[in-house]
């Protein structure tokens, strides 16, 4: 009997010979990562326990980016704690404002994860990686404060989905709409517990940006992690990220065995698909775009780990060249990263944002969690590129978020309502 | 797993299907990170001063899904800070299950859990994972913990474990 992907790198990283789904392990970990919001209870953790050190200080990132730059003064607070660690253990990859960019588009940016790595992270959507062939998980902070100690980490070996995407995608559609279809078939709790393999022949033209944005929402279907057998396209973007920050390690590819045993297996054609939005209060609400009617906007908010990369920056300046923002619409542009920022200025983009009417901001999580840079009142009506849109997720109890890709977001940042792309002429 | 520890009773209260974190502890709160100052923040929006309205000890019941979106501990913190003792639903997202068995507080998967009505007097036997719905005289079946998670449990946390 085979494995899945998964379940080899799981093994790979215990003292095992064989594992089943089910088991519990005992894994060590290449890398564990924590934010301003969730590494200052970790620290704390890892204080009271009186642990004197960290197990490596190469394989800790530190990255503030969800309250930054820090928002108030308790902000500030959180952002010195990881700050104070990090020179007492003398962190390698602490990101002080300046360097940080949203996490789960930094860490890849900068070659620290690899395919065929284990990576634990206090942050849902560490499941982002997964893109890369790598196991990525989202933990919580005794789990990170246990890593920071030991280096390992608790599992119960899951079950895998396998999805299987088939046809030709529409212009407009991309791995927002894919992932944001999956959810809406299965629910979100479609997944809980299991890995969610994406395969087929639409992942394999599916560019980097495009799967990390895939992976990067497994958990909004309860996913445990969400993984893309690396091949040509992995390969060079890692090769390329390698090179550029001076990273030499050895790489271990996997693949799941061709008898690996599957939970189950769902297969879907996408050649008449259209644009997907999910309308409030769930992930998993989702509706054609094309099925919407005409839902009036207050704000349109393009970023997040999600949709924050350059070529979804690319995608939305592409719609909004030449044209205005619709008269009283706020259009909040966030790269993830400084990279991704300098990369926008340099393209152009920032040129065609601006005089859109909208505003490019720093990198930081801010809205999409409702913490800064954004925030909802009342009444007021959302549509972001986002990754989440419960009750209040962006401010106000009584607010609503609708998420889409960054086409049709840019397009309706045009109109003023929910728009196809293919209507901006 | 030593005994009295794991008899809990308390009064229920009620929630329904894919309860998340947000629900439970809102973003804008997360700067704190002490369990009693979250809890006067928890739930906030769905059920005003939650904390202030229940006895300790007492117990959460939910339907399907609990506790998913985010990793943040705060939301079993911020649980845990009420005084809640134990938290029993259909089931439970992962991050969340985790968190919980990581900082010590009992959760329950049960799939009975939608004949309990609100208020009801509940005990929980963690160890038997037998739960007796001591006003309607029934008792629900739950899974026992897996030995692993009866260790942790049993130290009274992950970093407990440590010690050993």
């Amino acid at each position: 009997m085979g494995y899945t992907i998964t379940e080899k790198i799981l093994l790979n990283h215990t003292n095992k010979k064989s594992i089943a789904p089910g088991e519990f392990i005992d894994a060590k970990i290449d890398l564990c990562l924590g934010n301003d919001i969730t590494a200052p209870v970790a620290i704390n953790e890892f204080e009271k326990a009186k642990v004197k050190k960290v197990f490596s200080r190469d394989k800790i990132a530190l990255v503030p980016d969800h309250f930054t730059p820090a928002k108030d003064q308790q902000s500030a607070a959180n952002c010195k704690k990881l700050k104070e660690f990090a020179d007492k253990h003398q962190i390698t990859n602490y990101f002080e404002l300046g360097q940080v960019g949203i996490e789960h588009a930094l860490l890849p940016e900068k070659g620290l994860v690899l395919p065929g790595d284990l990576v634990i992270g206090a942050d849902s959507h560490t499941c982002t990686y997964g893109a890369l062939g790598a196991f990525s998980t989202g933990v919580g902070s005794t789990d990170l404060a246990f890593a920071f100690a030991t280096g390992r980490v608790w599992f119960k070996v899951p079950e895998t989905i396998k999805f299987i995407y088939k046809g030709k995608l529409n212009k407009w559609v991309s791995g927002k709409d894919l992932i944001l279809y999956t959810i809406g078939q299965i629910g979100v709790d479609g997944a809980i517990y299991k890995a969610m393999e994406f395969t087929g022949p639409v992942i394999e033209q599916l560019s980097m940006d495009g799967r990390f944005t895939m992976c990067n929402m497994a958990i909004e279907a309860g996913g445990k992690n969400g993984i893309i057998t690396a091949d040509e396209i992995t390969k060079e973007y890692v090769k390329e990220r390698m090179k550029e920050n001076g990273i030499k390690r050895d790489i271990e590819f996997y693949k799941s065995d061709k008898d690996a045993v599957y939970s189950e297996v769902l297969e879907y054609d996408f050649s008449d698909m259209q644009p997907q939005v999910a309308c409030p209060h769930l992930p998993s609400n989702v509706k054609a775009v094309n099925k919407l009617n005409k839902i009036k906007l207050d704000q349109v908010v393009i970023g997040s780990c999600t949709n924050g990369r350059i070529s979804d920056l690319r995608e939305a300046a592409g719609i909004l060249k030449g044209k205005k923002v619709q008269k009283g619409m706020r259009l909040i542009v966030i790269p993830a990263t400084q990279k991704i920022y300098l990369e926008a200025i340099k393209e152009g983009l920032v040129d065609i944002f601006v005089r859109s009417g909208g505003v490019f901001t720093m990198p930081t999580c801010g809205p999409c969690l409702g913490g800064h840079c954004g925030i909802l009142d009342k009444g007021e009506v959302a549509l972001a590129t986002t990754n989440r849109n419960f009750v209040g997720r962006m401010g106000h109890v009584e607010s609503q978020v609708y998420l889409s890709n960054p086409a049709v977001a840019a397009a309706s940042a045009i109109t003023g309502h929910i728009t196809h792309p293919g209507e901006i002429k | 797993m030593k005994k009295d520890k794991f008899v809990l009773t308390g009064k229920a209260h009620l929630f329904g299907d894919d309860i998340n974190t947000d629900e439970i502890i809102a973003a804008k709160h997360l700067h704190m990170t002490d369990a009693v100052e979250l809890a006067k923040y928890c739930f906030i929006d769905k059920k005003k001063d939650f904390h202030k309205n229940l006895i300790k000890g007492d117990i959460i019941v939910a339907k399907k899904n609990f506790g998913c979106g985010s990793s943040r501990e705060h939301a079993p913190m911020a649980i845990k800070g009420c005084g809640i003792s134990c938290v029993i639903a259909k089931s439970f997202a992962r991050i969340f299950f985790r968190n919980s068995i990581n900082m010590g507080l009992p959760i329950l998967e049960c799939p009975e859990a939608d004949k309990i009505k609100e208020h009801d007097k509940l005990e929980v036997d963690l160890t038997k994972g037998i739960i007796t719905n001591l006003t309607k005289n029934e008792t629900y079946k739950t899974e026992p913990f897996p030995k692993f998670i009866e260790s942790v449990m049993d130290a009274g946390g992950l970093m407990a474990t440590l010690k050993k």
